[in-house]
């Protein structure tokens, strides 16, 4: 439980000093905050996908139930964190480049990236049998994110996006006093959001875990 | 057979040719995918060919071409797994063939399937929408390369819908977002292509096609094992 408390109050914390501690940003003014909330919340959704195409492999190399519950797990959060990202995302592009949806290449990538796991989703209603499902939803998993780097990397690359990737690898190089206290709360905004995803991660599991098991006491 | 110095070829090839011959005596895949391609096109054509002109036209030439193509693949390429497990010769097929030559078996038969498609569909696109083709090489790459990839994706996933019970829209919902970026980087090549925009743009969405075509493969072939086998 105490764990649980002190993400709270850091939490709390990373918020309110993005409003009141971190300056404005020198390229995006004002609306720079959101760099505290929508880059932690894309990184954990880019994480959590990782993890669930791991947790695919896992279930295909050994074939042990409790992979593919993970997997799903994952899968459901990245999709929970993608979506903040896309919210986050929009909100800023209203501000900064005057509409919340232009299709950028980063918005079409993040809006395949959810229509993807979506996918997923479907694929694993589709099925009732369990480890049919497994299996097949696993080989989607593993095909699914390998169409990520296109997705991510790739295509914002080859065509020219507006996305403001280089202001974050400039906050690192230029080591100005403003830009310290912005990587401060922005670092700490990482951890906060990476604990809470691993607290999240942790409930789902005990959830699952216990699902299965009520499930596998009313067969016997 | 088996004194061949590439095994795995010729027993590709060997399921290649079973699959020819049941699609020659049925034709029921093609006749899908071409009337599938058809329909859309006289459709597409009657509705908006007489609006076919100014600067944005290849964008919307583009962009229409490859949703016939893609939703007439998605309305023939999962055939070639479903019709094994209606007519049982799955387990056969399982005991004459370790799974990457049949993978590759049946990639070939849709790439085959998917060129005999598009030979016919895409002159007549071009002949039906008055479209002048600034860079014929290029298009003919991008044509070429955009069926291959569509085929690439979509075999493994006909063998994952076919094992799901072939529920009818599955195939669609699944494949769209895995052969999306080959749809963005073909749509980008065909609208260069057909003379909107510098030429050179072309050489990155091309690049892109190929990758995207080796990853697809390289990964279908690791993974097509988990859902052949049982």
């Amino acid at each position: 439980m105490t764990w649980q408390i002190i993400l709270g109050i850091w939490m709390s914390g990373v918020v309110i000093a993005s409003f009141v501690y971190m300056p404005a940003t020198q390229g995006l003014g004002e609306m720079g905050r959101i760099i505290v909330y929508h880059v932690p919340a894309a990184w954990i959704a880019v994480l959590a996908y990782l993890m669930a195409m791991v947790n695919s492999i896992h279930y295909l190399r050994k074939r042990e139930i409790r992979y593919d519950r993970q997997a799903q797990i994952n899968a459901e959060l990245g999709t929970v964190f993608c979506i903040l990202a896309t919210f986050t995302g929009a909100i800023w592009s209203r501000g900064a480049w005057g509409a919340y949806w232009n299709w950028d290449p980063r918005q079409t990538s993040i809006a395949v990236l959810l229509m993807i796991y979506a996918a997923y989703f479907v694929l694993r209603s589709a099925i009732s049998d369990s480890d049919m499902r497994a299996r097949l939803s696993a080989v989607y998993a593993v095909l699914a994110f390998l169409t990520v780097p296109f997705l991510v990397f790739i295509v914002p690359r080859v065509y020219y996006s507006l996305h403001p990737d280089l202001e974050l690898v400039n906050l690192v190089e230029r080591s100005f006093e403003m830009d310290r206290q912005m990587l401060v709360v922005f670092l700490a905004s990482v951890a906060g959001v990476s604990g809470l995803y691993l607290w999240l991660y942790n409930i789902q599991k005990r959830l699952e875990n216990l699902f299965y098991k009520k499930a596998l006491r009313r067969r016997f | 057979m088996a004194t061949s110095s590439f095994p795995w070829l010729s027993r590709s090839l060997a399921v290649l040719r079973k699959d020819l011959r049941i699609e020659f005596r049925t034709r029921y895949a093609y006749s899908a995918l071409l009337m599938f391609a058809i329909t859309t096109l006289v459709t597409v054509s009657f509705s908006v060919g007489g609006f076919m002109s100014g600067p944005e036209m290849t964008d919307i030439a583009a962009a229409l071409l490859w949703i016939i193509l893609f939703f007439s693949a998605m309305a023939g390429l999962s055939r070639t797994f479903v019709q094994e497990e209606e007519s049982g010769t799955v387990i056969a097929l399982k005991m004459a063939a370790e799974p990457e030559p049949v993978y590759i078996g049946k990639y070939l038969f849709n790439v085959v399937l998917l060129f005999s498609l598009t030979v016919l569909v895409v002159p007549l696109f071009v002949v039906m929408l008055n479209l002048s083709v600034v860079l014929v090489g290029g298009f003919l790459a991008t044509v070429f390369l955009g069926a291959m990839g569509l085929a690439g994706a979509s075999t493994i996933l006909a063998a994952i819908v076919a094992k799901a019970g072939a529920k009818g829209s599955l195939m669609t919902v699944l494949s769209f977002p895995i052969l999306l970026p080959l749809m963005l980087g073909a749509i980008s090549a065909t609208r260069t292509a057909l003379g909107g925009g510098p030429p050179g743009a072309i050489n990155a969405d091309l690049l892109m096609l190929f990758f995207y075509n080796g990853v697809a493969l390289a990964a279908s072939l690791l993974l097509f094992e988990y859902v052949w086998n049982e």
